[in-house]
C-alpha cells in the first residue's frame, strides 16, 4: 500500500463547468439505474482534467452531492487509486516506470534524466512550474522497455540521451512525438521479423 | 514454427490497419450472424471441446466458465465483464490487442454475452491506456454505426450494448472481484468467494469476467472450428498464444506463437537470443512477475504451457516472459518485483499488507548483503504464512516470485550474507543486556 499526500492548499469551492456538466451526465447512462455510484471513477477523472491534473476535497464533496452518495466512499476510491493526485502536478506529469523489466533494461538512468532536468526528488514541481515526474510501477509496455508516459502518451524504447532530448521539448513547451525511439514498428522484433512477413510486404 | 495462416492476429503488429473495413478483410465479422443460428449450446460446447484456458493467467477452462451462467435469465439481468487491467509486470498484450484488433474483441463480446445471456458488456481497461481505449471507443462507435453491435446486433435480434470503463491504476483490480468492485464504484478490494461471479457478481447479478485475449480468439475459434484449434498445441494446452518476451534479449518482442513451444526456441528464433549468448542466461520469469523463475538449467528443456510449467513449480501466467542475464544481480531484481507487491497489496488482509512490505525489506538488505543467515530460512517462512492465508490469489502472487528465488538461488543469497549478530558473537555475556549497548566497551 502506499500513502497519499493530501494537498494543504485546497480552493473553497469545485463545481464542474458546462461542458463537463453534460459529459457527467452523459457518463450516469452507463450505469443501470440506482448505481450511479460506479460513476465515481470516470467522474473524477473529470475533476482531474478540468482542475489542473489533481482532485481538491471540496470536488469529492461536489460528487458525492452529484451522485448522491456518502462522502466518505468518494474520500476512499480517491485515495486508493494512484491515478488520481491529490495535490497539485504539473502540467505535465511525468511517470517514468522502474519494475524488474524496465528496470534490467536501464529504468533508472531516465530517473537519473529526470532528476537533472526537472526536480531533485519525485513530486516536486521544476523550477517553471510546469513539469513533475514520479517513479511508477509497471505501465504495460515491457517490451518496449525502458519507457515513461508523459500525460497520455506512452514514450518507448529510451535510454538517457534520448530522454534527456525530450525532456528538453517538454521544458520547451513543445510536444515530442510518441512512441518508440529506436524506430521499430510498435512492439515487432525489431531487425529479426520471423512471422507475417507477407503481411508486412504486401 | 506456427504457420503464418494458423495465426489469430493478424494484425499484431499493426502492418494492416485497424479500422473496420480493413478488419473485415482479415475475416472479422464476416459470418456472426450464421455463429448465431447454430445456438448457444453449440457454441458453448465448441468451446468446450476446443479447450481454449483463459488467458489472464488462471488458465480455467472458458467453455466451461460459461456454462457456469445460469441458463435462464430470471429477474436480474446477466453481464459480461471484459477483463483489460493488464498490469502484471512483463506482460503487454493486451495493449496489442486493444490497438490493433479492436473488431475481434467487440465480435466475441457480442458472442460470449449471446453465450451468457447478457446484453450489456463492460470492458475494464486499465486507466493508463488511456489512448488505446480511446482507439477502442473508436471501433465501438464504429460498430454501432454499422449496426454491428446495438439493437438488433449484426442482424442476429440480440441487443448488445458495450461500456468501457477506465481503472485508475490499481493492479489489484485486475483480480475479478476486485474488479467488479471497483466497477461499482468501490475500492478494488477482492471478494470472498463463494459465491462466484456466475451467481452473484456485478450489482449482485450473473457475471461472467474474461480475459481480453480469451475474448478475442472465440471469433476465430468458432469460424475455423474447434477441431483446429485443438489440433495446434497438446492436449488440455491448445491453441495459440501471444508470448511478450522482454527482458535482457537482442530484440524484446510480442508475438503469437503456438502452445508448447520451447521456451528457448521462442527466445532465439523471435527474440534474438539472450544478450551474450544464451550461456550468459541466468534465470527466466515465464508468466508474468507472480510466477517463480526458472533457473538456466530448466530454461534449457522448458516447454511454454500450463501443465509443463506447473511440473517445474511455476506457471504459466499470462506469458509474460522476462529474461534475465548474469549481468543482473538476481536478488536486486526479486527485490524490485517484491517493491511492486508491497505497493500494490489492497491492505484488506493482514498477511499480505504486513507480509509483502516484510519480504521487500528483507531482499533489499539481502541484496546489499546486510542479512544474516538465519533470515534466508526466515524470509521462507514469511512467504508461507502469506500463501493461502488471503482473500484472493494475490498473497500467492506475491510470495511465489520470493519462493521461486529461495528455490534455486538460496546458496548465492547465503554466499552474500554472512551478517553475524552481536549476541552470537559474545557468547560470554553473563546477562541479557541491551543489544545496542554490546558495541560500547565500556557498558
Amino acid at each position: 500500500m502506499s500513502v497519499k499526500k493530501i494537498s494543504k492548499e485546497q480552493p473553497e469551492k469545485f463545481e464542474f463547468n458546462a461542458t463537463n456538466n453534460e459529459i457527467a451526465k452523459k457518463i450516469l447512462t452507463n450505469y443501470p439505474e440506482g448505481k450511479q455510484q460506479s460513476a465515481v471513477m470516470p467522474l473524477l477523472y473529470l475533476v482531474q482534467e478540468q482542475n489542473e491534473n489533481w482532485i481538491p476535497l471540496a470536488a469529492m464533496k461536489y460528487i458525492a452531492k452529484f451522485l448522491n452518495m456518502p462522502y466518505i466512499k468518494v474520500y476512499e476510491v480517491a485515495t486508493f487509486y494512484s491515478m488520481y493526485n491529490l495535490s497539485p502536478v504539473g502540467k505535465n506529469f511525468i511517470q517514468v516506470c522502474t519494475t524488474t523489466p524496465c528496470m534490467i533494461r536501464g529504468a533508472y538512468k531516465i530517473v537519473e534524466a529526470c532528476k537533472e532536468k526537472i526536480s531533485k526528488n519525485e513530486n516536486e514541481l521544476s523550477k517553471d512550474k510546469q513539469c513533475s515526474w514520479v517513479e511508477v510501477e509497471c505501465l504495460g509496455a515491457c517490451v518496449n522497455a525502458p519507457m515513461m508516459q508523459i500525460n497520455k502518451d506512452y514514450y518507448e524504447d529510451l535510454d538517457k540521451e534520448k530522454t534527456l532530448k525530450i525532456l528538453d521539448q517538454i521544458l520547451k513547451g513543445e510536444s515530442p512525438k510518441p512512441g518508440s525511439y529506436r524506430g521499430r514498428v510498435n512492439s515487432e522484433p525489431e531487425n529479426n521479423r520471423k512471422t507475417l512477413l507477407d503481411v508486412k510486404n504486401a | 514454427m506456427l504457420k503464418d495462416e494458423d495465426r489469430i492476429f493478424k494484425n499484431l503488429y499493426n502492418d494492416l490497419g485497424k479500422d473496420l473495413i480493413s478488419s473485415q478483410k482479415r475475416g472479422d465479422w464476416s459470418n456472426t450472424k450464421e455463429i448465431f443460428e447454430k445456438g448457444r449450446d453449440w457454441i458453448i460446447n465448441e468451446i468446450k471441446s476446443s479447450e481454449l484456458r483463459g488467458r489472464g493467467g488462471a488458465g480455467f477452462p472458458t467453455g466451461l466458465k460459461w456454462s457456469f451462467a445460469p441458463k435462464e435469465k430470471g429477474s436480474r439481468p446477466h453481464y459480461l465483464v471484459i477483463n483489460a487491467d493488464e498490469s502484471e509486470p512483463g506482460t503487454c498484450k493486451d495493449r496489442d490487442i486493444l490497438r490493433f484488433e479492436p473488431h475481434k474483441l467487440i465480435e466475441g463480446c457480442l458472442i460470449a454475452s449471446y453465450a451468457v445471456n447478457s446484453n450489456k458488456c463492460y470492458i475494464y481497461i486499465r486507466g493508463e491506456y488511456f489512448n488505446e481505449g480511446q482507439l477502442l471507443q473508436n471501433a465501438i462507435d464504429e460498430s454501432y454505426k454499422n449496426n454491428l453491435i446495438g439493437k438488433n446486433a449484426s442482424g442476429t435480434g440480440w441487443d448488445l450494448d458495450i461500456y468501457i470503463h477506465y481503472g485508475a491504476g490499481a493492479y489489484i483490480c485486475g483480480e475479478e472481484t476486485a474488479l467488479l468492485e471497483s466497477l461499482e464504484g468501490k475500492k478494488g478490494q477482492p471478494r470472498l468467494k463463494p459465491p462466484f461471479p456466475a451467481l452473484v457478481g456485478l450489482y449482485g447479478c450473473p457475471t461472467i469476467v474474461n480475459n481480453v485475449e480469451t475474448i478475442s480468439v472465440v471469433p476465430t475459434i468458432l469460424r475455423k472450428g474447434a477441431k483446429w484449434f485443438s489440433s495446434l498445441g497438446k492436449p488440455k494446452n491448445t491453441g495459440t498464444k501471444i508470448f511478450c518476451i522482454s527482458g535482457n534479449v537482442n530484440n524484446p518482442c510480442n508475438v503469437e506463437e503456438e502452445m508448447s513451444i520451447p521456451l528457448k526456441d521462442l527466445i532465439e528464433t523471435h527474440a534474438g537470443g539472450v544478450i551474450g549468448g544464451w550461456e550468459n542466461l541466468k534465470a527466466v520469469i515465464p508468466g508474468g512477475s507472480s510466477m517463480p523463475l526458472l533457473p538456466k538449467k530448466i530454461c534449457d528443456t522448458i516447454k511454454m504451457d500450463f501443465d509443463s510449467l506447473i511440473a517445474e513449480k511455476s506457471g504459466m501466467g499470462t506469458a509474460g516472459i522476462v529474461v534475465i542475464n548474469n549481468d543482473q544481480d538476481i536478488i536486486k531484481c526479486m527485490a524490485r518485483i517484491a517493491r511492486f507487491y508491497k505497493h500494490e497489496s489492497c491492505g484488506q488482509c493482514t498477511p499480505c499488507r504486513e507480509g509483502s512490505g516484510w519480504m521487500w525489506r528483507m531482499l533489499e538488505r539481502m541484496a546489499k548483503g546486510e542479512a544474516s543467515k538465519d533470515e534466508v530460512d526466515m524470509l521462507m517462512d514469511v512467504t508461507k504464512q502469506i500463501e493461502g492465508h488471503t482473500i484472493c490469489a494475490f498473497g500467492e502472487g506475491s510470495a511465489w516470485p520470493v519462493q521461486g528465488l529461495l528455490r534455486h538461488f538460496k546458496k548465492e543469497i547465503e554466499k552474500r550474507n554472512n551478517f553475524n549478530p552481536l549476541v552470537n558473537r559474545n557468547k560470554n555475556i553473563p546477562y541479557l543486556v541491551d543489544q545496542h549497548l554490546l558495541d560500547k566497551k565500556n557498558a
